[in-house]
């Protein structure tokens, strides 16, 4: 009776963004609002000597110049949200005269007018003890991560079995740092009332924020509200709560008045965080009919001194192929940088392109199609755990992939297909991002006049939640959408897991599902009570994994088909074509399902080719943090993609049966380009991004 | 940003006034208003020159007249422009972004400073910024500098693509000041940063650029830019080149070639325009031409792949001229 899961429903609020009424972080209007700038250290490392206020205190409009020296020890009490490294501790701003990165919060300016804030914020005049910051990823000083991804990996012996192998590869892959730079800046705006406090800020985890405020300022957790109706990008930068969002309500209750503080864009390279840095050893080890015998996988990742990001980097290298002997090993070097953090398909993304890469460099070592390659190695079950798939369709999504990107065309020697000074390649990798599922709540009001509002502490980053929630409660609850209100975004509602690993729908819109049969049955037993009808009906249910990802391993698959250009004098790659074909479970609507795959490959051809931040090793500055110089691709740069899903039934996932999709369609791109190129022009680009000079 | 004074001027001699009174011209402001956020430009007071009647494009018996205040789409779609010097034409196209020609003016573009992050960055030292502070990007992150007219003080780029084109078609500028009007020819305009990299050309404190002057000739409707970059649209030139041959049975009778992206100021380039006057239309008198663009080329760590990079963007345009030239039969 499913009537509109499945149907390509326009989003439910696009009229209010596209007509300006969708209110962002900082568009709240709260009378007699000031207004805070960061000033953000210009060293790396150091001491802070001196802060001389007194020009910017002079200044009309001025009100407040805060720092170390002015404000109070906050009690930051301990609090580990979901998404906060297990190891280390948050950086406590404007605690202590020391310096740990280049741009750290070392001062705030509060001023009227927001001009008049950044007008002070230059008149501060602050002296430091510079020390030279340490950038040593990959030979520094490396630790083992705890608390999550496994340092260490291994089944077989791998070592062992390379030693013997008929034929090897073994390369070494670079990805420079990234930063998510979506369109909204992060912005909070705060306001106090006594021992309660309100913000407006930026998030795609509402519930966090409003704990992670509660311990900073040591408030009960309910005198905190977050309040994040809309969220214009974020890709993962607003997983965390960063140090801006206590500047804001440390500010406001300096000065006695709600403030508003919104980064500016380069801000945003310095206090938020970033896909970290890596450096990826890949040794596979095969028979000469392309069957794998040894794969080792190392990875080294910078963070933080202060706190240990870690991420999957190294996950799918241990199901993701049959393979008797399997090594991995990741490491993190700690240098004098702001942690990293998760960006769209974190881990995934950068290990995958290193992996995909080998497996590229081993199929022309074989003289094996790269398809027919990874067809030779599907595994039965998930190798590393011993368990089965709750689905798998990778060999599909590649059969379909090369029939739709006329991979027949390919010629497997490099430099052989040329249209005038155009070099013309194509590549093949494989996508995977696990399927994540946690427990989540969510109520459902069924109201009088026959309309339904659905209520939970969800975010909506640009994926379509608003939309993909009201169609399961449609569903569920027999209404049409005008029928149905999504509320998202406020703390206050039942909590969910963070907007963020591709688990929205899976957890919260499984919990939405519970909440609309609990609340139908109520309706159907009032029905058969009699009772009056005219109250509203209310049913809060939470919903929660069972033991399934026990007994199955769950990640959704896709394959990636590139087709490109490389200009045989200059240099420069240009994408002709872009294939990607997925099966993640059920589509609960195609139109916002696309509409993500499309996003997620035009990020993969970013990190392909272009994005890379750029850091003076001298003294850590960021010297392209702006849209004109950190390049992401523009439409000139992406042809039509043809992006596909095919169907998929998985009981097992989750109720819905769906599978997350926004982090999937970023993986596997930068390496079925890196592979086009290769095929295009015979070199092999390990180091992203693929720029001109490297094919010179 | 410092707060400043604004005012607007609807005649040159209110304009000369208050510059006079330490006033800065602003046109689009697309630039320089960028450059007082970021602390960079610190003006008292800005003079809006946009009512100024500075605004037309002309086409004079013997040369073409862009007034300073047009605005680069303006010039770019052009009919004259597009069919006479299509180089200065495809130039402003392949500069920066639709919104930002659309506000552009062609004076503030040839005014525009370097992108070098140091300068643009007030924490850090740049002698073109502060004198004697130092250049770190001689060390730093310097992919997109200068191998060309640097020294040991600024090896910063300048950005303007059109500039290219202008100087490589003779192009000249005319100033006006109270005291009347000059014209100088864009190319000694600009000064290679030597040890005075804060002076970037010869325009005096108050002057106005009120028009730029193109002349006309036989190789102006033969030319073209070609601009090399990592996207394909919104970023500044890698490294570019703008020609203008003028072909007469198989044999180059007039050169004009200057490169961008590579050099502190538009690189007008003599020695590869003589290479090529007399010379048959070939790939072997393009590449040889060519090769004599990179002598005396000082890398740095991590732009020494324009010394290859700059001669195949040459010969591209080249090519690029010699495919219109032979039409094919
Ligand atoms: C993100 C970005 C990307 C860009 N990409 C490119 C690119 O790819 N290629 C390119 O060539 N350019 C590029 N530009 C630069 C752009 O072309 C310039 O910003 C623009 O041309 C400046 O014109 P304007 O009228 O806005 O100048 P303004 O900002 O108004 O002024 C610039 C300077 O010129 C002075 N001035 C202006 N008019 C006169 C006059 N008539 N007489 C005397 N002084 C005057 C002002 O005092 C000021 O110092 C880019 C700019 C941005 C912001």
């Amino acid at each position: 009776m499913s009537r509109l899961i499945g149907e390509p429903l326009p989003r439910v609020d696009a009229p209010l963004k596209v007509t300006g009424r969708a209110t962002y972080a900082a568009e709240h209007r709260l009378p007699d609002l000031a207004h805070a700038v960061i000033i953000s250290a210009a060293v790396g490392k150091g001491r802070i000597l001196e802060i001389d206020s007194r020009r910017a205190l002079g200044e009309p409009g001025v009100l407040a110049v805060i720092s170390h020296l002015n404000t109070a020890r906050l009690p930051y009490r301990p609090h580990k949200g979901w998404i906060d490294p297990t190891v280390g501790e948050r950086l406590h701003v404007l605690q202590d005269d020391f310096v740990r990165h280049w741009g750290q919060p070392v001062a705030v300016v509060v001023a009227e007018t927001l001009e008049q804030a950044e007008h002070a914020s230059h008149l501060v005049g602050i002296r430091y003890e510079a020390e030279a910051p340490s950038f040593t990823v990959p030979d520094g000083e490396s630790i083992e991560p705890q608390g999550g991804y496994p340092a260490n990996y291994s089944r077989g012996d791998a070592d062992q079995a390379l030693a013997t192998a008929e034929h090897r590869v073994d390369c070494t892959y670079l990805i420079p740092r990234e930063n998510h730079n979506p369109i909204e800046p992060h912005a909070t705006i705060a306001q106090w009332d006594g021992q309660r406090l309100t913000v407006w800020d930026k998030t795609q985890f509402p519930t966090n924020v409003a704990e992670e405020l509660a311990a900073v300022f040591g408030l009960e957790r309910a005198n905190v509200h977050l309040i994040c109706p809309f969220v214009g990008g974020a890709f993962g930068t607003s997983l965390r709560t960063w140090p801006h969002t206590t500047l804001a309500a440390l500010a406001a209750r300096h000065v006695g008045r709600p403030v508003k503080l919104v980064l500016t864009r380069k801000q945003m390279y310095f206090g938020t965080g970033y896909r970290p840095e890596t450096w990826q050893r890949v040794r596979l080890g095969a028979h000469s009919t392309g069957e794998l015998t040894a794969l080792k996988h190392e990875g080294i990742a910078e963070t933080s001194r202060y706190e240990h990001y870690i991420e999957g980097l190294l996950n799918a290298p241990r199901f993701m192929y049959s393979c008797p002997h399997v090594t991995t090993s990741y490491r993190l070097v700690p240098q004098d940088v702001h942690t990293p953090t998760y960006m769209r398909a974190p881990g995934a993304a950068s290990g995958m392109f290193a992996l995909e890469c080998a497996m590229d460099e081993l199929a022309h070592e074989l003289r094996i199609d790269p398809v027919e390659l990874r067809l030779r190695n599907e595994p039965k079950i998930d190798e590393s755990r011993n368990v089965p798939f709750s689905s798998r369709s990778l060999v599909q999504c590649l059969r379909t992939g090369a029939e739709r990107i006329r991979w027949h065309r390919r010629r497997a020697e490099p430099g052989a297909l040329r249209e005038g000074h155009w070099l013309v390649g194509l590549g093949v990798a494989s996508a995977t991002y696990h399927t994540l599922r946690n427990t989540a709540s969510a109520r459902v009001r069924l109201r009088p006049d026959g309309t339904a509002v659905i209520e939970t502490a969800a975010a909506d980053m640009g994926p379509g939640t608003y939309t993909s929630l009201t169609q399961i409660a449609c569903d569920e609850l027999g209404l049409p959408p005008e029928k149905v209100q999504v509320v998202i975004g406020d703390s206050n509602l039942p909590r969910v897991p963070p907007h963020g690993g591709s688990q929205t729908l899976s957890s919260v819109g499984s919990a939405v599902l519970a909440a609309c049969l609990a609340a139908r049955s109520a309706r159907q037993e009032r029905a058969h009570s009699g009772a009056i009808a005219g109250s509203e009906i209310v049913a809060t249910e939470t919903s929660q994994p069972g033991d399934a990802t026990k007994r199955y391993s769950m990640h959704a698959f896709g394959a990636v088909f590139a087709e490109v250009m490389v200009d045989v004098d200059l240099g420069i790659v240009r994408l002709a074509h872009m294939v990607g074909v997925y099966a993640a479970g059920r589509i609960v609507n195609p139109r916002l399902a696309h509409s993500q795959a499309i996003g997620g490959m035009v990020g993969g051809v970013g990190m392909a080719l272009l994005e890379e931040t750029h850091i003076d090793r001298r003294d850590g500055r960021i010297t392209n943090a702006n849209l004109a110089e950190y390049l992401v691709p523009t439409n000139a740069d992406i042809p039509v993609f043809d992006a596909v899903f095919l169907d998929e039934h998985d009981p097992h996932v989750n109720p819905l049966g769906v599978k997350g999709i926004g982090e999937l369609s970023y993986v596997g791109v930068a390496a079925a380009i890196a592979n086009a190129v290769f095929n295009a022009t015979g070199k092999r680009i390990r180091d992203l991004p693929i720029t001109l000079e490297k094919l010179l | 940003m410092m707060p400043f004074a604004f005012q607007r001027a609807t005649a040159l001699a209110d304009a000369f006034a208050a510059a006079a009174n330490r006033g800065r011209y602003v046109a689009g402001g697309t630039t320089l208003v960028d450059l007082m956020r970021e602390g960079v430009e610190t003006p008292e007071r800005l003079v809006d020159i946009n009512a100024l009647p500075l605004h037309e494009i002309r086409l004079r018996p013997d040369h073409l007249e862009i007034g300073a205040l047009a605005r680069m789409a303006q010039v770019a779609a052009n009919a004259d422009v597009m069919r006479l010097y299509p180089a200065i034409s495809q130039a402003l196209l392949l500069s920066a972004s639709a919104q930002l020609r659309n506000m552009a003016s062609m004076g503030g573009n040839l005014l525009q400073r370097t992108r070098c992050p140091y300068f643009r960055d007030v924490t850090s030292a740049c002698n073109k910024r502060e004198p004697g502070s130092g250049c770190p990007a001689r060390d730093g992150v310097n992919r997109l500098h200068a191998i060309l007219g640097t020294s040991e003080h600024c090896v910063a780029t300048h950005a303007s693509d059109v500039a290219v084109a202008l100087v490589a078609l003779d192009a000249s500028v005319r100033i006006a000041s109270p005291e009347g009007e000059r014209r100088i020819p864009l190319e000694q305009f600009y000064r290679v940063p030597g040890d005075t990299p804060h002076i970037e050309h010869v325009l005096r404190p108050g002057e106005l650029i009120v028009a730029i002057e193109v002349p006309a000739g036989p190789h102006t409707e033969q030319s073209t830019y070609v601009k090399v970059r990592d996207r394909q649209s919104y970023e500044f030139a890698v490294t570019s080149a703008a020609v203008a041959l003028a072909v007469d049975d198989g044999r180059i009778l007039d050169a004009r070639v200057a490169a961008g992206g590579v050099a502190t100021v538009p690189w007008r380039m003599r020695h590869v325009e003589a290479a090529l006057i007399g010379q048959p239309l070939s790939a072997s008198t393009f590449r040889a031409a060519a090769r004599l663009s990179v002598e005396g080329a000082v890398p740095l760590t991590f732009n020494a792949f324009k010394i290859e990079l700059l001669p195949r963007t040459l010969v591209r345009a080249l090519e690029t001229l010699e495919t219109l030239a032979v039409p094919a039969l």
